[in-house]
């Protein structure tokens, strides 16, 4: 098989190959969810813990159904009922979760490699629901498989990431995944929202937005998080809606048939026009959450084989 | 007591000279060069191996008083004594910190556990928090050698401006953080490829040349003695250059880590590879070697920050900077003479002479008359570093599991053997 992963970390670790194979699955559990009874018993017997040090509600949720629709017994943990308000560390709450034996561990936290961290102690398979600055790799293999069934290929596609990219991990793991993908890739940002170094990704750089659309046949718009408008990143939400906000106008420079994406929770009228994340031809917002879905299950399937697997190899170990 | 070292390599950083030859110790002061061994001396064979003056090293973090589970004064001049210092500069940035001339006669009486000198450095400001002074000259009678409040940076440049004026009256060195704290706010890694990939927040380089360029500006008008502890970007040397060419009393330092790890050394979020400041690009690194090797920067130290685990194992943001470095200086230093960037005199200059100099202390030298303060050293035997042997209570080292060149052979404090390596 071509899924090794231990753990599901970040893009960067993914092969092309491997990425295929997780998009190829969840294709496959795209149609059974669709389907009236949308049971599979993949995970039967599994246990999934959902950590969430992060507030969320869409990726929680897009999780636990995810575990929920494989047969695992899913458990949600977040940080406003958990003993990390009293003082615990990161690691200490790993090894007591660590200790009730779950198979799968979901984690989101607000530092940059906390996850990475967080991996190194426990025995089960963890997934990476989003760290710090760094990778959001469900997201962005739900991106991918989003683009894939709407342009019938993932390759050789010109794709605009525009917005707050700097803070963004969605960005990161879109990028490292489209570039693997071998996709051109343009970032469409004011410089106070484009990190540092970006030059060296291979990417092509814009701060007029017009110009970076212009022939795209991809178009994915990123959150502009409450926090950075107070931080002086930008002059105020008017002043970005008009130069780096979509609308109708600024998406006629794209390709004729370009789709808009989001990852969304969207600030209508700050980053998108309303009525065009609405427009079902172009925008494939919808989409996106219905794939979030279909490609947990799909990562967490491919995890739950290797961790028995692996299981397996260590029983058989024993007995030896 | 009568010692003689024969048949030593002699690095001498005051003549820059490194060849053979032999000295002789006499009641703790060098007696003689290349004479023959007085009647009743002990006599050191030294195979041909490296003796050279004990390294000076400024900037040594103790845990004393507050966090002596991380470090006490014992054990950092045990380390230091098995890593070849045998005057350690120890830094205020302590719990309460060393603001008054009580608590650094407190340090002071506590540093006689240690078997290597030990000099203290006093806050420039009380609490180091950069407002009002403190009391510079009561604390420069109790023995403070320089007056600096470390990794803190004062906004208040009317106040600072007084520090330094009242500092200058007093003859008393300052050593300043170049740093602008502003701009390197919540940052724990350098701007750039690296740190935008693995998504930690930043500073650019520009914020420490902008710190010096304060600094300087500071020092222009108050004509105080200043000592910059760390420079370790490209972009802060001609600031300096300036600096010293318009003849202002300016020294720069820079750290052992810095010249020898870069920004990528971090990989998956290490945390014993975190510093202040934080590790740099390479091009950088290159630039800081060659201005310690052409004498541009002074002085290096090893910037000894022990942290006990629990504050080491968090994610990267959240995890203390530093690293202990005591024993791993000299065989970190060993890299540079070994990649062939620098020469052992000139290691030496900036280890143990210039340090020294800077602080008016008599050591760092291999002339008559300075004290017997010395090293002997293998610059080429290897070893494999293993951080549960380091005497340091704390075990945070980036060289954990390195492969190293340059071992401690025995250290020497004023005539006496303090460190002897196990056969």
């Amino acid at each position: 098989m071509a899924f090794r992963a231990r753990h599901l970390l970040g893009i960067e670790q993914l092969g092309p190959l491997e990425i295929t194979t997780v998009l190829d699955l969840a294709d496959r559990y795209v149609e059974m969810n669709r389907r009236t009874v949308k049971q599979s018993d993949v995970l039967a017997g599994m246990t999934q813990i959902n950590l969430f040090f992060e507030a969320s509600t869409r990726t929680q949720s897009s999780f636990e159904l995810a575990g929920k629709r494989l047969g695992a017994d899913v458990m949600n943990m977040s940080v406003a009922n958990s003993s990390v308000k009293k003082g615990e560390t990161l690691i200490d709450t790993a090894m007591t979760l660590n200790a009730m034996h779950p198979d799968l561990l979901v984690v989101r936290h607000g530092s940059s490699g906390a996850v990475n961290l967080l991996a190194q102690k426990v025995d089960c398979a963890v997934l990476n629901a989003g760290d710090g600055r760094h990778e959001h790799p469900t997201q962005a293999l739900l991106d991918a498989l989003t683009i894939r069934r709407a342009k019938g290929r993932l390759q050789r596609l010109t794709i605009a990431i525009c917005g707050d990219i700097a803070h963004s991990r969605v960005a990161r793991s879109n990028l490292i995944l489209l570039g693997k993908m071998e996709n051109r890739l343009r970032l469409i940002a004011p410089p106070t929202l484009m990190p540092s170094g970006v030059e060296d990704f291979g990417c092509e750089l814009f701060d007029d937005m017009r110009e970076g659309l212009k022939g795209a046949d991809v178009v994915m718009m990123l959150r502009l998080q409450k926090e950075r408008m107070d931080g002086g990143f930008i002059p105020s939400e008017r002043e970005y809606y008009h130069r780096y906000g979509l609308d109708a106008e600024k998406l006629a420079y794209a390709a004729p048939d370009a789709i808009v994406m989001h990852p969304g929770p969207m600030n209508r009228g700050v980053e998108i026009d309303g009525e065009l994340a609405d427009d079902i031809n172009r925008s494939v917002i919808q989409d996106q959450v219905e794939m979030g879905v279909a490609v947990r299950m799909a990562c967490m399937d491919l995890l739950a084989r290797n961790l028995r697997a692996e299981r397996g190899r260590k029983i058989v170990g024993m007995m030896a | 007591m009568i010692l003689h070292f024969q048949n030593a390599r002699l690095i001498d950083p005051e003549a820059g000279t490194d060849e053979p030859g032999s000295l002789t110790v006499k009641g703790g002061l060098i007696l003689s060069r290349d004479g023959s061994a007085p009647k009743g001396a002990t006599v050191i064979d030294c195979n041909g191996k490296c003796l050279a003056p004990g390294i000076v090293d400024i900037g040594v973090k103790i845990g004393e008083p507050g966090e002596r589970h991380r470090e006490s004064f014992r054990s950092a001049g045990l380390a230091a004594a098995a890593g070849g210092v045998t005057t350690v500069i120890a830094r205020p940035d302590t719990h309460p910190a060393i603001d008054t001339p009580e608590t650094l006669e407190f340090v002071t009486r506590r540093a006689a556990e240690s078997p290597v000198r030990i000099r203290h450095m006093a806050a420039l400001t009380k609490g180091r928090d950069g407002r009002e002074m403190v009391e510079i000259g009561f604390l420069r009678d109790a023995g403070a050698v320089a007056f600096t409040d470390v990794f803190k940076v004062s906004m208040e440049a009317k106040a600072l401006t007084r520090a330094m004026s009242y500092a200058r009256s007093l003859g008393a060195l300052v050593v300043g953080h170049p740093q602008d704290p502003g701009l390197s706010a919540g940052a724990s890694a350098t701007s750039g490829k690296f740190a935008s990939l693995r998504g930690i927040p930043a500073v650019s380089p520009m914020a420490e040349r902008m710190g010096l360029e304060r600094d300087l500006a500071l020092v222009e008008m108050t004509g105080v003695a200043y000592h910059a502890d760390q420079i370790t970007t490209a972009k802060s040397l001609p600031a300096l250059a300036r600096a010293k060419a318009a003849g202002l009393d300016v020294t720069a330092g820079t750290s052992i880590h810095h010249l020898t790890l870069n920004e990528f050394d971090v990989g998956d979020y290490r945390t014993f590879f975190k510093f202040t400041p934080p590790l740099r690009s390479e091009v950088d690194r290159l630039a800081i070697v060659a201005a310690v090797a052409d004498g541009s920067i002074d002085i290096i130290s090893s910037m000894h920050t022990p942290a006990d685990e629990e504050s080491k194992r968090l994610p990267f943001e959240e995890a203390a900077p530093g690293a202990v470095a005591l024993e791993t200086f000299l065989p970190a230093a060993m890299r540079l003479y070994h990649a062939g960037h620098i020469t052992l005199p000139a290691l030496f200059r900036a280890m143990a002479l210039n340090p020294a100099t800077r602080l008016g202390l008599p050591q760092g030298r291999l002339s008559v008359g300075a004290p017997a303060d010395l090293v002997l050293f293998d610059p080429d035997a290897p070893f494999l570093m293993d951080r549960f042997k380091l005497r340091s209570k704390s075990k945070n080292t980036p060289f954990d599991g390195a492969r190293m060149e340059g071992k401690v052979l025995a250290t020497f404090v004023g005539g006496t053997q303090v460190f002897r390596a196990e056969e």
